[in-house]
């Protein structure tokens, strides 16, 4: 399991850092989610895995997993939501502003190319 | 107390002036001016306790880890500069109230003024170096303001930007001398480091610190080849140079070096930097200031000369050239600042300051033009003025002073350098004030001016003869107090009077008189001969440095911030990897540990199986973008089920419905952004993306693999799970931790949430301005829409579903500090049932059934959080401290109402308005993409109409 686990957040980090090395926002915006969901089950796997240890106290059970990582990880994912929005609307607004999705620091009002539109 | 309280005094007062112009500059003045006095007169009334030799000392903590405390000490130097700073600064107030015109700003000139004043007494009142160095660096700012006062003149910018530029770099280097100095002493406690001498002159980093210091000290104090600064800084206000000039700014260095004198002069090394720079310093600064026309000019360099001066008396290192050294900055302090106001009088008087206009103004201005030829001869050394005695004594100290093994060179440049400044002082009084008018067109007919500008360098002028003299009476204490604090031990043996005998001192006082006069009368010849020398310009070689290194700083951060996203992006992923590598290396055991694993169960190997593919295949198509949301949308989901499946219930209840909201986001976005991303990468950038994010991705991997095959360390958890239900009230382990152990981290969460939301709301609403309202006004919609808006069978649907799902949501907030829930989740919930509303039955339709008002919400939700965190102190109990309480209710049962539930219910609003202004503002803008109008009716669709196309909809 821990290996399936590590293996995932492997795959997911190396898939939204490649994401997020395009030169268009959408691409950018989908691959700091892949990235935030690595992070956050990084995070939470700090806390080492169990299975049917959900950490809410019960008559006579003495074994819980560890709650904090899941504390710590409860906000940190309406937090990236929160960051996914605003970079959202932000490249919106790039795009209304400079006519195209470019992220490569090509000059405003360079030639856009095929694929842009308005 | 009353220590801290001098220091402290100007920098409350700064707000006084800025308050008080409201009333009147006359208001304005006295506002000032009292907070000045009221800090001279705490001053004086410790004054003759000082004289007597006590010293007094303050202290507070402040970061006693880094050796940076709050003292003040006064002894007989801080007292002496102190009473300098902040006398002469009253004189400028009252000076200034007359000189600024009324279409200056005269409240923020006294705001910088009295910043300055704050920031000088800082320095001279220090005990502690590090406590020092920040005032020094504060007059370095609040100089800069000042000189740039008038800031409509480009000279005064480009002069406060210069003197900026120079002292804030030599302040830079005395950091660093000040940092090693206390590292060799042990302390950075100015009383302490002046009981070592021996410790630090021994020691290896001597030099080093000697120099850095110095260079701080030589920056501030204009001293040769650093003394190009000041005289830009004559762009400032008549009443600025006056009083940074004379008393305060460039007497900083000076003070320094008197300051450290008892642990850094004696030594070879500082004699021939201080004694060496101080001389060529007089001497130069003299000569330039003979052909100076500008009035304020003469003065600057002057100034510079006789800076220069005192460096070479500190320099000298015996006990008695300190003695000279101390009674010349009273001398100069008051001669200057009185010829600096002067100056600023002829200015105003006459409209202009070039000396070849003037002549025979005594006439004229006869109060100002005696002030002006006293102060002058003063200047000059001229019997019976304080200027005499104090060059007498330096030129005694020069004639038995060797250097290189040579008797002559110092006693032959001290009489130049002399003879040079009775030349420049002569020719103030001759050119200015004596003789014929040279030209009767002066822009305005001169005339004395009000008694509030020429009372107080009358003042200044009378303390020059007095203290000429009756020296020993008048300043005899005061010296012989901040001399005593200068050398640090036995006083020399000496005599303040004006008639010494036929010295060698004397004889050399003749020569430049006599000298100085004969140079002045070939003053025109002089004139014509030196004009096409050719001298170094030290503004141009400033500027030339100055766009050096712009360019240099330019050429950087054009190549590392070009604007490119994806090149900052690598350069920060491959930093990252290069961290993680260079600690790969250092210790290359990369092994598993051996702790138990779990076993794959066919459940998880399918979700694993399912989040490779997905993952993968929404990099190989992520240039068709709706596909790439779906399958992030899957990747979200098994995100969430390895939650379930791995005891983390609350985590998965979050992560399902923030993707749910982060998908119908995206949607929203997409419907503006193309739908495609074009290819474009070259093979290359893709293979080094491919290389890099696979580095990444092992070494996240490999990290996180070794961490979950080792054993969990002990940590604070074990606590939060034992005291959950005893402190916290509630068995959800995790809410409780979010509500109560760690409260203050989800506080500071939702207010950042909510301000990503009105970010949001910001960036939205600005849209209809500028490029992107025209982009939206012409906007073609570029997909075929469906004729039919609104479903009815999705409006029927979701209307029987709100009340089920706000209640699901009531349900999941009440039960989250026991079981998985709480207002996070409960504000998603809640959020979800209503963004279904607006999506079945239009934006307009549910807004106006929905009355409220969302900003308002996250505001509440703050609110809400922070009133429960404050109620604690009512309990006398820490912020956000909860408690809580049984209650027993019919059906319900007995349950616990925790304090708690007042934070969740902030936590609840909070999210719920984050997200609900989001993806509003989000959908108005698809609104004005799409020119169409809100409805007001849900199901308006109208079944006879024929399909629509984009076209006919727009």
């Amino acid at each position: 399991m821990e290996f399936l686990v590590a293996s995932s957040i492997g795959l997911l980090t190396t898939c939204g850092t490649y994401l997020l090395l395009r030169g268009r926002t959408f691409p950018v915006v989908v691959g700091l989610a892949m990235l935030s969901y690595a992070v956050n089950v990084f995070l939470f796997a700090m806390g080492r895995l169990t299975i049917n240890m959900p950490p809410i106290l019960r008559e006579g059970v003495t074994e819980y997993t560890d709650p904090l990582p899941q504390a710590l990880v409860l906000t940190a994912i309406v937090i990236s939501f929160g960051m996914t929005a605003l970079i959202v609307v932000l490249s919106i607004r790039a795009y209304l502003e400079i006519g195209n999705d470019h992220v490569d620091g090509r000059p405003v009002g360079a030639p856009s190319e095929a694929g842009d539109k308005n | 107390m009353s220590l801290t309280l001098i220091v402290l005094l100007p920098f409350i007062g700064a707000v006084l002036p800025a308050i008080m112009i409201r009333a009147g500059r006359n208001a304005c003045a006295t506002a000032t001016g009292s907070v000045t006095l009221l800090a001279l007169i705490l001053l004086m009334a410790k004054a003759p306790a000082v004289i007597a030799g006590e010293v007094f000392q303050v202290s507070y903590s402040w970061l006693p880890e880094l050796g940076l405390n709050v003292t003040f000490f006064l002894d007989g130097l801080g007292l002496l500069f102190a009473t300098l700073i902040l006398g002469i600064g009253l004189l400028i107030i009252i000076y200034a109230r007359f000189y600024l015109s009324k279409n200056d700003p005269m409240g923020r000139f006294y705001v910088f003024l009295l910043l300055f004043q704050g920031a000088m007494v800082g320095i001279v009142l220090s005990d502690n170096i590090l406590l020092l160095l920040i005032f020094w660096e504060l007059t370095s700012l609040s100089s800069f303001l000042l000189i740039g006062y008038w800031k409509h003149l480009p000279e005064g910018r480009q002069g406060a930007r210069m003197a900026l530029a120079v002292t804030g770099a030599g302040g830079l280097a005395m950091i660093a001398g000040m940092l090693i100095l206390g590292d060799i002493v042990g302390s950075y406690d100015l009383s302490v480091i002046l009981q070592n001498a021996d410790l630090i002159q021994a020691s290896p980093m001597y030099l080093p610190a000697l120099i850095l210091i110095l260079l701080g000290c030589f920056t501030k104090s204009a001293q040769f080849p650093f003394h190009f600064w000041l005289p830009h800084a004559m762009a400032a206000p008549t009443p600025v140079s006056a009083y940074l000039h004379s008393a305060t700014m460039v007497k900083a260095g000076i003070f320094l070096m008197a300051r450290m004198w008892p642990v850094l002069s004696g030594t070879p090394e500082w004699f021939y930097i201080v004694a060496t720079a101080g001389l060529v310093t007089m001497v130069v600064g003299a000569w330039i200031a003979i052909f100076k026309h500008d009035l304020k000019g003469l003065l600057a360099y002057s100034t510079v000369s006789h800076l220069g001066l005192v460096t070479m008396l500190l320099g000298f290192g015996t006990p008695m050239a300190a003695v000279a050294g101390v009674f010349h900055i009273i001398n100069h302090a008051t001669f200057k600042a009185a010829l600096f106001m002067t100056a600023g009088i002829i200015d105003h008087e006459t409209g202009t300051r070039d000396i070849r206009r003037f002549g025979g103004l005594l006439n004229l201005m006869p109060i100002a033009g005696t002030i002006g030829i006293i102060s002058a001869a003063s200047m000059a050394g001229v019997i019976p003025f304080n200027g005499f005695i104090s060059k007498e004594m330096m030129l005694e100290e020069a004639w038995h002073t060797m250097w290189l093994d040579q008797n002559w060179i110092v006693p032959l440049l001290a009489t130049v350098g002399a003879l040079f400044s009775v030349a420049y002082s002569f020719r103030f009084i001759f050119h200015v004030w004596l003789g014929k008018p040279r030209d009767e067109n002066l822009p305005h007919h001169p005339h004395d001016p009000p008694f509030g500008m020429w009372a107080p360098p009358a003042f200044l002028t009378v303390l020059v003869v007095l203290i000429g003299l009756f020296p020993a009476t008048i300043a005899g204490p005061l010296v012989a107090a901040t001399s005593g604090a200068v050398i640090g031990g036995e006083l020399p043996d000496y005599y303040l009077s004006l008639w010494h005998g036929l010295t060698p001192a004397l004889g050399m006082s003749v020569i430049a008189l006599i000298g100085g006069a004969l140079l002045l009368m070939r003053h025109g010849g002089l004139m014509s001969a030196t004009a096409n020398l050719s001298r170094p310009d030290a503004k141009s070689m400033f500027d030339c440095a100055i766009a050096k290194s712009v360019a240099l700083s330019r050429l950087v951060s054009d190549n590392l911030h070009n604007g490119s996203l994806q090149r900052y992006l690598a350069i920060m992923v491959i930093g990252a990897i290069g961290i993680g590598l260079s600690g790969f290396y250092a210790q290359p055991d990369f092994q598993s540990g051996s702790r138990e694993l779990l076993e794959v169960s066919p459940p998880a190997a399918i979700g694993w199986l399912l989040l490779v593919v997905t993952s993968v295949a929404a990099v190989f198509m992520h240039h068709n973008r709706l596909l790439t949301l779906l399958l992030l949308g899957v990747v979200g989901l098994i995100v969430s089920l390895g939650f379930i499946y791995l005891s983390a219930p609350d985590l998965a209840l979050t992560q399902i419905s923030v993707e749910v909201v982060t998908v119908i986001l995206m949607l929203l976005a997409l419907n503006i952004l193309p739908k495609e991303t074009p290819k474009e990468s070259m093979p290359g950038r893709k293979m080094r993306d491919g290389i890099v994010s696979i580095a990444a991705g092992l070494g996240v991997g490999g990290a996180i693999w070794a961490i979950m095959t080792r054993d969990l360390p002990n940590s604070i958890s074990s606590y939060h799970l034992a005291n959950s239900k005893i402190e916290g009230g509630g068995t959800n382990v995790v809410n409780v931790i979010l509500v109560d152990f760690r409260g203050f981290d989800t506080f500071g969460e939702i207010i950042v949430l909510g301000i990503a939301a009105l970010s949001i709301f910001a960036l939205i609403e600005t849209v209809t301005q500028g490029e992107a309202a025209k982009r939206l006004a012409n906007w073609v919609v570029d997909r075929r829409r469906s004729p039919n808006r609104h479903p009815m069978m999705m409006v029927v649907a979701t209307r029987v579903m709100l009340p089920l799902s706000l209640m699901v949501g009531v349900y999941i907030f009440l039960r989250g500090h026991n079981e998985p829930g709480g207002g996070f989740i409960a504000g998603l919930v809640v959020s979800v049932a209503l963004v279904m509303q607006y999506m079945a039955s239009g934006f307009g339709w549910t807004q106006n059934r929905m009355k409220v008002n969302y900003h308002g919400m996250i505001g509440l939700g703050v609110i809400a959080a922070a009133i429960t965190g404050v109620s604690a102190w009512v309990a006398g109990l820490p912020f956000l401290s909860s408690g809580f309480v049984h209650v027993h209710l019919p059906i319900v049962g007995e349950f616990e109402l925790a304090s708690a539930m007042g934070f969740d219910l902030g936590v609840f609003l909070t999210v719920v308005g984050a997200v609900m202004l989001a993806l509003a503002k989000l959908s108005q803008v698809e609104r004005m993409a799409e020119h169409v109008d809100i409805n007001a009716e849900p199901m308006d669709h109208d079944p006879s109409a024929p399909v629509a196309t984009p076209e006919k909809e727009a």
